[in-house]
This record gives structure tokens, sequence and C-alpha cells, in this order.
């Protein structure tokens, strides 16, 4: 079975790491995988999407873009860019992991639009959805990594069923997933990463899956 | 073991190259193509250049293949306008080692100006065009792209899009296969193109695209045909392909990999088996245009729209009735209304910034031009009236003022980036001053090529590779093609702008206002946010339009500190000196590109 996974943020929050990550753990399970990233304009404070499809064993991927209505997870660099991704989720399903501090668009700075007071309601609106909410850079910063918000969402993600190792049906082992960890991130930042990842897994874990309000 | 790596198609492309022994490489950035170019520069067996524009960069590689080398240049879809000059006759002249040209479409527009279709570009030079569907195969057409080159004496153009330039897929890694330079040799008949010796070679590049379109019939790297339930056949190339295989796996695909020129037997073959034939593709009825004059009844267009991309549900939606099993899941539907819309807008500590707070403070009509600076024309500053393409904002503000006098001409400026005026503003001033225009440029100078993700350029003082390069003096250009009135200063020294912008205006003639202050990304000191003590609520540092700045409910404006790098310029402009910035900017050259990147600039 196809992991769909849509990575949302705004230009400048790492992305690119968060799908590199996925990348080196679709290759050390051996799986086929597409990775369609945002380069360019985009890039300057703008809303960005990547669309990560990992195969299950024997899947060949063709479409490099994940459909809407057909992604198992959302992971969200920011709460309103969840919102916007929601029509990509499995309808009335599906797993949304999104850091909780907002980042306002400018026609809502300049005061020509609202930042939409109930994000969290419409993110939980439809009970069988599962969504992890929480302060994705605080726990970065707790372990003086501010910038590995990317690798406290995929704890959090890690921490969930979404990704399978299909020959024990298990869902893919930590150590794993710190190998692509590893694989993706510079050296020289590794163990400040892998102490952020490991933080957020377990917290992530012990919380249970319903949704935080 | 196989090295299998997961890579950019746009990586493959360059890792195809290297592969192929290619060693010359010379192109201009432009989205979705210029990591190409970029993953070049890090083989370092290779030549690789970032040129002044895609022209030269065709010239360059048109050079080197004559003498002997095997060469890429790379390019979007508009670069390919700008180098089209010379492709048409390099259709003529042919090569001699391997020349391949990559142009990569934008659909969707994501990062262009238009959403031209560039396989017009093989079919009237009457060039071959190879379309790779994932990054696996932008590897290998790549390697294939320099073989026919040289069978076939022809540039080879290979045709990417967004989604398979900037989409990772798995690729095998092969070795570097080096290919020694080929002999050069004088052939003037074939290399100087006056109209006796063009004549002669207009006969060959007929007699080779005949042979390469009977190469398309029958070799094994043109085409695929994939037989599955025959009522319906679907003929599609490229990223299209992989959309059509995962809404309809049923469906019987024809799958071009050269899209010019088309094996029409093969085509005609296909149409024969199958019951309904469809064609799916982006952009142009390219493929359905030649089907339709084989006198082969299809459905394409009709059913998919020009407009932007394809996608597996626009394709499901598109040939429904073919579709089996018939879609999938739909989306859920929104009851809250639209989120508000996040475009991009400029960073924090942008140079730009000032510059189009005051352009829009004293209403200039404004000739904008394509960098990060178009961005100047979204609220809150509104400050650009026109933008066609790289270079056109010296020559379209000459044109308005023609047509509107000399009373029009003293409120109008023309805005260009430094990559964007040697790209091909220069010689629109040139012809300003020729032919006396009543004219004010703002050459907006931030050291680098800032839109397409900083490449360095002729005015930087670097090369591809970060060493030290010559760097031009902007000015100094300036007063050489004639222009009298040249001055350049910090464009966060507002007051000192206004009165530039003011004394310009006025003066009957060319001048140029060099803006010179470099781009925000590229300095790493984090200067201490700026704090605000009572707001008198005027609204005045809003209009600048900064990701930093917030104005509440109440209508006192706040700064986000994770967002300010402390620029300064919002003090600059509060009427009230609210806001407190706790270090006074540094001159523009304290922070140079150079010093950004821990280099000792020469």
């Amino acid at each position: 079975m196809i992991s769909n996974i849509i990575i949302v943020g705004v230009g400048g929050q790492g992305a690119l790491l968060a799908s590199r990550i996925l990348g080196a753990l679709a290759l050390r399970l051996g799986r086929d995988v597409k990775v369609s990233e945002v380069h360019g304009m985009a890039q300057r404070g703008g809303s960005v999407i990547t669309h990560v499809r990992i195969g299950g064993e024997g899947d060949l991927i063709h479409a490099p873009l994940v459909a809407e209505g057909e992604a198992g997870a959302v992971i969200a660099f920011e709460p309103l860019e969840a919102l916007r991704a929601l029509p990509y989720l499995i309808p009335k399903r599906g797993l949304i992991i999104t850091n909780t501090r907002p980042i306002p668009p400018m026609s809502v700075l300049t005061g020509a639009a609202k930042y939409p007071s109930d994000v969290m309601e419409s993110l939980t609106a439809s009970p069988d959805r599962q969504v992890a909410a929480f302060d994705a850079q605080a726990l970065a910063e707790k372990h003086k990594a501010p910038r590995a918000v990317n690798i406290a969402l995929l704890g959090a993600l890690a921490a969930h069923p979404i990704l399978r190792d299909e020959t024990t049906d298990e869902p893919v082992s930590l150590t794993v997933w710190e190998s692509a960890v590893a694989d993706a991130v510079p050296p020289k930042t590794l163990e400040s990463n892998l102490a952020v990842f490991r933080d957020s897994y377990y917290s992530s874990s012990s919380n249970s899956l319903n949704p935080l309000k | 073991m196989p090295d299998v790596r997961l890579l950019l198609g746009n990586e493959a492309i360059a890792r195809g190259a290297w592969e192929a022994g290619c060693r010359v490489i010379a192109s201009y950035p432009g989205t979705p193509s210029t990591e190409i170019t970029e993953a070049c520069a890090r083989y370092h067996d290779l030549d690789t250049e970032w040129s002044v524009n895609e022209k030269v960069a065709m010239e360059i590689a048109a050079g080197a293949s004559i003498g002997g080398a095997r060469t890429l240049t790379c390019m979007k879809h508009v670069g390919l306008n700008v180098a089209a000059d010379p492709l048409f006759t390099l259709a003529y002249t042919g090569v001699n080692a391997g020349l391949v040209i990559v142009v990569a479409d934008d659909p969707g527009v994501h990062s262009s100006q238009n959403e031209q279709d560039s396989r017009y570009y093989a079919r009237s030079a009457h060039l071959p065009m190879l379309v790779p569907a994932d990054a696996s195969e932008c590897l290998s057409f790549t390697k294939l792209a320099f073989d026919l080159s040289e069978q076939y004496d022809t540039p080879v153009i290979i045709g990417t899009c967004t989604r398979v330039a900037h989409a990772r897929s798995l690729v095998e890694l092969g070795e570097r296969a080096e290919h020694p330079s080929r002999e050069w040799a004088r052939n003037p008949s074939k290399y100087v193109m006056l109209p006796g010796p063009a004549r002669a070679r207009h006969i060959a590049v007929e007699r080779r695209e005949n042979s390469l379109r009977a190469a398309a019939e029958t070799a094994d790297w043109a085409y695929t045909a994939e037989y599955n339930d025959k009522s319906v056949g679907v003929i599609c190339a490229g990223t299209a392909y992989q959309y059509v295989k995962e809404a309809m796996p049923s469906a019987s695909v024809f799958k071009l990999n050269m899209v010019y020129p088309l094996p029409d037997e093969a085509i005609r073959g296909f149409a024969a088996h199958v019951g309904q034939l469809l064609i799916a593709e982006e952009l142009e009825p390219f493929i359905e245009d030649a089907v339709k004059a084989l006198g082969i009844n299809c459905s394409g267009k009709d059913r998919t729209g020009k407009q932007g991309e394809l996608s597996v549900n626009k394709v499901r939606a598109a040939f429904e009735s073919f579709v089996s099993p018939p879609s999938g899941s739909v989306p859920d539907t929104q009851d809250a209304p639209e989120p508000p819309a996040r475009p991009p807008a400029m960073c924090a500590g942008c140079p730009h910034r000032a510059v189009f707070y005051s352009l829009a403070r004293r209403k200039y009509t404004v000739s904008g031009d394509i960098g990060c600076y178009t961005l100047g024309m979204l609220p809150p500053h509104g400050a650009m009236d026109a933008c066609l393409c790289m270079g056109a904002s010296i020559g379209m503000a000459f044109g308005l003022n023609k047509a509107r006098g000399a009373g029009f001409a003293r409120n109008t400026v023309a805005v260009i980036g430094d990559s964007t005026f040697m790209h091909s503003g220069m010689t629109a001033l040139l012809d300003a001053v020729y032919n006396r225009a009543s004219l004010t440029l703002l050459i907006l100078d931030n050291r680098i090529t800032g839109m397409t993700g900083h490449q360095h350029n002729p005015a930087s003082g670097f090369d591809i590779h970060n060493n030290p390069a010559p760097s031009v003096d902007l000015g100094a250009i300036c007063s050489a093609l004639g222009v009298t009135r040249v001055r350049s200063l910090d464009p966060f020294e507002l007051t000192e702008l206004d009165d530039a912008l003011k004394e310009e205006t006025a003066f009957d003639g060319v001048s140029v206002i060099i803006a010179r202050r470099p781009c925000a990304l590229l300095s790493k000191k984090r200067c201490p946010p700026v704090t605000i003590e009572d707001c008198r609520k005027c609204g005045t540092c809003m209009r600048l339009g900064c990701p930093a700045l917030s104005k509440g409910e109440d209508g006192s404006v706040s700064v986000d500190p994770t967002q300010c790098v402390g620029c300064g310029l919002c003090s600059r402009v509060c009427p009230f000196h609210a806001i407190y910035d706790k270090n006074p900017a540094a001159s523009p050259e304290g922070e140079s590109a150079a010093a950004a990147k821990g280099e000792t600039r020469v």
C-alpha cells in the first residue's frame, strides 16, 4: 500500500529537510518513493507544499503528486497551512501533525484579513481523524536546536503507525527512523536532532491519539 | 550492488551529462531549470558557468560543440525565447561533439510569467526533443541525447517541466565515459551561415529530420506501447504518462519518449488496435494536432483543457467514462471559509522594501521587470504597472513616455535588478540614450541573482564555484552607455532616495539611480529585533509590508522578534520615533555577498 504524505508550511521553515528524511527512510526500507518539492519564487514567505509518496513492498509509484483526498497524513509547520491542506487528506480520516505556532500571512498582518480563530476546531472536526498538535518550536528550542521544528514534527509522525514494515506488519521501528535522520542531517547537528526526534517520538507515543483541542 | 539514489530530475540530468562525458555547461538560472547547472558545478571535472543570459549560454554551447567538447545548456521555457536566435541557425550548422539543450516548462505558472509550450520550438527548428517522465529517465535520456546529437549531427532538446525537474525519484548511477575532444577542422560551408551555405544546410536539415522520423518508428528508445484493455488507448509523454498510469491502470498506453519527430506509423498502429483513442498532454494540443493530421479520430484537449498542470484527479475527471474502476474518493469539501491566502512576500530586511515604499508614496507609474522585486506589485505597495519579460522595463518605460508625453515621464520610473540589467537591460538603456529619451531608471543592485535562489553574476564578484571573479561596475557601464546622470545610494537612506527620485524624474534626459544594498538572505549577521514603545497607531510602518510587523485589534503595531532581522527600516519611517533600532543599519558595503559567504572580496 502506498503511503501518501503532504508536508506544508511557510517558505523557509525547513520542509525540504523533512522530505529528505522521509526519502532516506524509503531507501532504507527498500521501497519506491517520489518526492515533489517547491523551489523558486514560493520560497519567499509564501505557502509551500511538498508531496511524499512511499510505496509498499513491490509497489511502483507513478504520479509525483498526492491526489486530493488520498493523503494518509498531513505534516504542517503552521496551523493555517494545515487547514489549507485538508482537502488532500482521506475524507474524514487520516492523520494531522501540526505545529501550533501561527505565522500570520501579510493580509492578516496589515489587518485586511483575520487569522481564523477556529483553526484547531476545523482540524479536529472529524471524529475519526487523528490530530497531534503541539508547539514543535518549543520542543526544538528545549534541545537548543531552534531550527529542528521539522525533526520534532517527524518524531510525532514516527509515533503513529502510518508507515509500516510490511513483513512484520509493525510500524517502522525507531531505529530505522533514526538511521534515516542520520542519513539526511549534517553530522554536526545529528546529536541535537536525534534528541529532538526522540523527545517528540516518546511524548507523542505516550499521549493519546485523541484530538488535542 | 547498484548505487541507487533519490535525485531531483534536475540532479539526474546533471549526472547524465557527467556520465556522458560532457565537458562544458553554460546556462542562465531560471526556475525550474536552475539546479541542473548548480549540480553540474559540483562535478569538478566539468567546465560550468553562469552565463549573462540564455542567448550567450547557447552561443558558448555552440562554440564548445564545434570545438569538439560535449556540451550542455539549460534554461526555462521563456529563456529559450531569448536563445531562439542562435537555436534556429544552430539547427542548420549542426554539431561536432554532442550538444544538448534542456528546456524546463512551467505549466501551472509556479514561478514564471506565462505557460508557453516549448515543444513547438522543436518542431519549428526541426530538432529532436526527448521528454523524460521521471528522474531515472532524466539521466538515461540525457546520455541518449548526447549520442543522438553526434549520430545525427544535430542539437538535441530535452523537455522537462516542474514536476519532473523538481521531483525526486530513484536513480541508478553509472560511471563516467570520457569523450576526448573531437577534431576541430575548419569547415566554413557548415559553420558560416551566409545565404549560399545556408541553402545547402537547409537541405541537410530536412534530410536529417527524415532520418530521425524513420528512427522514431523503429528505435527502442523512441516510444513504448503497453497493451492492456484495448477498448481505450491513451497517447502521452513525460509527466502526463505518470498521471495516466495511476488514473487509468487498465488502459492501453502509448508512451512517447521523443515528441518530435513523431512516429506516425507506430501511432497509426496503436490507434488501429484500440477502441477510443485519447491524448493526455499538458498545455497545447501538440501531439493531438499531429494525430488528427494523420486523419485519426481522437479526444484530448476537449476534455483536459489547456490551462495549468494535469494531475491524477484531472485525468480521471477528463476521461471519466473510460476510467475503471471509477474515480476514487471525493475530497472533503470545506464548510469553513477559504483560509486567507499566503502569497510570497519580500523577506524581512529586504532592500527592495525601501524602494517600493518610496515609489508607492510618490505614486509613480512603475515599469517593472523580472525578479523578487516584481512582488512590489502586491499590497501594501501596489507599485508596479507593467512587467513583461527579462529586461523589458526600460524599453517599456520609454514607450510609455513616447505615448504619454513629457509630463507623464516626470512621474514614471523603470526598475530592474542587477542580474536582469546585465541579462538584457543594457541594450535598452543604450537605445534610450541614443534616441534622447526622458527616462529614470532604478537599478536594484542586491549583489546576487535572488529569485532563482542566489546565483552569482558578473557584478557579485564570484563565479559559480564561489571563486573570486571580476566584479563589473554597473555605474561605469551606464556611463559608458552614455548616461550622464548616474548616482549610487543605499535605499535605506530614505531621504536621499526620495531626493534622488525627485531630481532625476525632473531631469529631461536619461538618468540612473543605483540602489545598492545586499539581499537580506545573504547576511548571516542577525541584529537584535527592533522594539516598539508607545505606538501612536498612525499605520505608517504598516505601509512597508514587513512580515515582522503586525497591526493589533486596537490599531497599534507590534513586532514579531522571531521574524525581525533588525534592519531598522521601520524605525526610519516612524514619524513619532516610537520604534527603537538597537543597531544603526550597517552600510551596504559592509555586508556584501562576500562577507555572507565567509570569503574575502577582492
